[in-house]
């Protein structure tokens, strides 16, 4: 490069005034951000989320104890007793996931065959006390009935797929 | 006179720009560096180990976790190690899959560094620019698998789920609403395929502004040229590879020198650096990303030609479709088998690696013939890069430091494994 011009090139900080052109466009664009809490970015039918055990139409759960959630999962997050129920049909008597070990990697609902233990779109939940990030049946099924409906909705958008 | 001894600082374990866990240790004279050396291990979590006690399918989440900024890397190098033993290959579109995610991740790790580095050596605004377009590549993560950083998405055989036909939208609020809801859900109308495309068209533009705000900028190249040059000769003897080995000048790239997946069906160029100092690193890790969004181009269009299946048919490796499954006894046993036990893979030792980000990361599988590997070793490359840095970093000043563990792209998940 001839000196002259790299001397001149150097003087005049073009190649700064260039950055600052640059940010200075974004100045006055518009926003990529989103307002948090009252706004979100996108979320696929796929996510996976909080757990929720579900229930058939007619309101029995769909769990039959099978285990094979607590065998396939890798963090060893899920705990299952069974046992007879008065009619006879097998069903969980302790159906619990460690939050806290759980890796959310979505093996436990690709196992289900009943489709009853399934990982939600929740992501927003807390704990304000010890032991409350192991979730219970009663806890699971009660999340299962809160959002049945998106649930099933976004299984439904998935099912070719699965 | 008074003697002047040299001074021995901890920098890190909890210094912002030591990217985590490093601890290092320096020996200073003044400001000049005479001895760096890397304290790892702080983020073990025994992940070879831990693969040891349990069926191979159910490591696979716990790859993402090694390194946790090119994720489906990792799993293609333990997926790639299992389907050799078992003498089974994915079909083919499963393998354009593989190459398409390969290649967002090769562009999501990039742009981390080039947004972490920048920020380390005193460029605020690039970082978020780049995590603009990390968000944009993110919600295709998320839009396959569920999740936005640690997918599970490769398995033996090929991957779990097709690509979705529709990719989720913004919903309208107070303050996005009409026009300005169809703007920012203006690529997302069709299938992911069609957000691939209008990425891909909307991606060189967006490097140019990263070119524009770096590459010439007289701060970034005071802090970039001449500092941790890295001879060609060094870089072979210390087994550097990805970037770090390009940026020296050797052009070795495991896509070209060893194809796998669906590499040999397209096009791109290997970019090689010439002096080995940071500045050609970042000059060749900007230019993968431009040749990482041609080939993701490439990919778009053959995935859009050739519809199929992405998993191979065969239920002692691949559990059957939810619907069979729920129709037919042999399925459901053979899901039942597969859930619980795994599959028993035949004895014998298999290294399969791939051009992570990063550089050459493999799996090194010795299997005995039973359902988890009898040992699993993972080769990382920023183990061997970091420990490479007493000899890249000595006779640098204190705060060159920080650009050469940028360069060196060092993250501790893999590091530490």
């Amino acid at each position: 490069m001839n000196p002259v011009f790299r001397y001149l090139k150097s003087l005049l900080l073009i190649e700064l005034l260039k950055g600052m052109a640059l940010t200075g466009k974004y100045l006055v664009a518009p926003k990529y951000t989103v307002r948090y809490p009252e706004e979100t970015i996108p979320k696929s039918n796929r996510f996976r989320g909080l757990h929720a055990l579900r229930r058939y139409p007619n309101g029995e759960e769909r769990c039959i104890a099978c285990k094979l959630c607590e065998a396939v999962c890798p963090a060893l997050a899920i705990t299952i007793d069974s046992e007879q129920r008065a009619d006879g049909s097998r069903r969980t008597t302790r159906y619990e996931i460690d939050l806290f070990k759980c890796i959310f990697c979505g093996f436990c609902e690709e196992s289900c065959p009943v489709d009853s233990i399934v990982e939600t779109h929740v992501h927003e939940y807390h704990f304000e006390n010890r032991g409350e990030n192991i979730l219970s049946k009663q806890k699971l099924l009660a999340l299962g009935d809160r959002f049945e409906a998106e649930i099933a909705a976004a299984r439904q958008q998935d099912a070719a797929y699965r | 006179m008074q003697e002047i001894r040299n001074y021995t600082i901890n920098f890190g374990p909890q210094h912002p720009a030591a990217h985590g866990v490093l601890r290092l240790v320096l020996e200073l004279d003044g400001e000049v560096v005479m001895r760096a050396d890397p304290h790892v291990g702080l983020l073990h979590r025994g992940t070879e180990k831990l693969a040891e006690s349990k069926p191979y399918n159910q490591s696979i989440g716990y790859m993402d976790r090694l390194d946790y900024v090119s994720m489906m890397c990792n799993e293609h190098a333990y997926v790639r190690a299992i389907e050799q033993l078992l003498g089974i290959a994915a079909p083919e579109r499963a393998q354009v899959i593989r190459t398409l995610f390969d290649e967002i991740t090769r562009i999501l790790n990039h742009l981390m560094w080039l947004g972490s580095n920048a920020l380390d050596l005193g460029a605020m605004t690039l970082f978020l620019y780049a995590f603009r377009e990390r968000e944009e590549l993110m919600d295709c993560y998320e839009a396959v698998s569920g999740a936005r950083m640690h997918a599970t998405y490769y398995r033996p055989g090929g991957v779990y789920r097709d690509l979705p036909e529709q990719m989720p939208k913004y919903r309208e609020s107070p303050w996005t609403k009409g026009s300005d809801l169809k703007r920012v859900n203006g690529w997302r109308e069709g299938s992911m395929l069609d957000f691939l495309d209008a990425f891909t068209d909307d991606f060189p533009k967006r490097v140019d502004e990263y070119e524009t705000l770096l590459t010439d900028n007289r701060i970034w190249k005071q802090r970039t040229v001449g500092i941790g040059v890295v001879s060609p000769e060094q870089a072979l003897a210390w087994g550097m590879s990805g970037p770090m080995l390009r940026g020296s000048g050797i052009e070795w790239d495991l896509r070209r020198k060893q194809p796998y997946a669906a590499y040999d069906k397209f096009q791109f160029q290997i970019p090689v650096g010439r002096n080995g100092d940071c500045y050609d690193r970042y000059l060749v890790r900007v230019e993968e990303m431009r040749q990482s969004n041609r080939i993701m181009k490439q990919c778009v269009a053959w995935l859009r030609a050739h519809p199929g299946p992405v998993m191979v048919q065969n239920y002692k490796v691949a559990p059957p479709k939810r619907e069979e499954m729920k129709q037919d006894r042999e399925a459901l046993i053979h899901h039942f088998k597969l859930f619980t036990e795994g599959y028993s893979v035949p004895t014998g030792e298999v290294y399969a690696a791939v051009e992570a980000p990063k550089g050459e990361f493999g799996a090194y599988i010795i299997a005995d013939g039973a359902n988890k590997p009898f040992r699993l070793k993972l080769r990382a490359p920023g183990f061997a890069h970091l420990s490479a840095m007493d000899e890249i970093a000595k006779g640098h000043m204190l705060p060159d430091v920080v650009a050469l563990i940028g360069t060196f792209d060092v993250v501790f998940g893999e590091i530490d494994r």
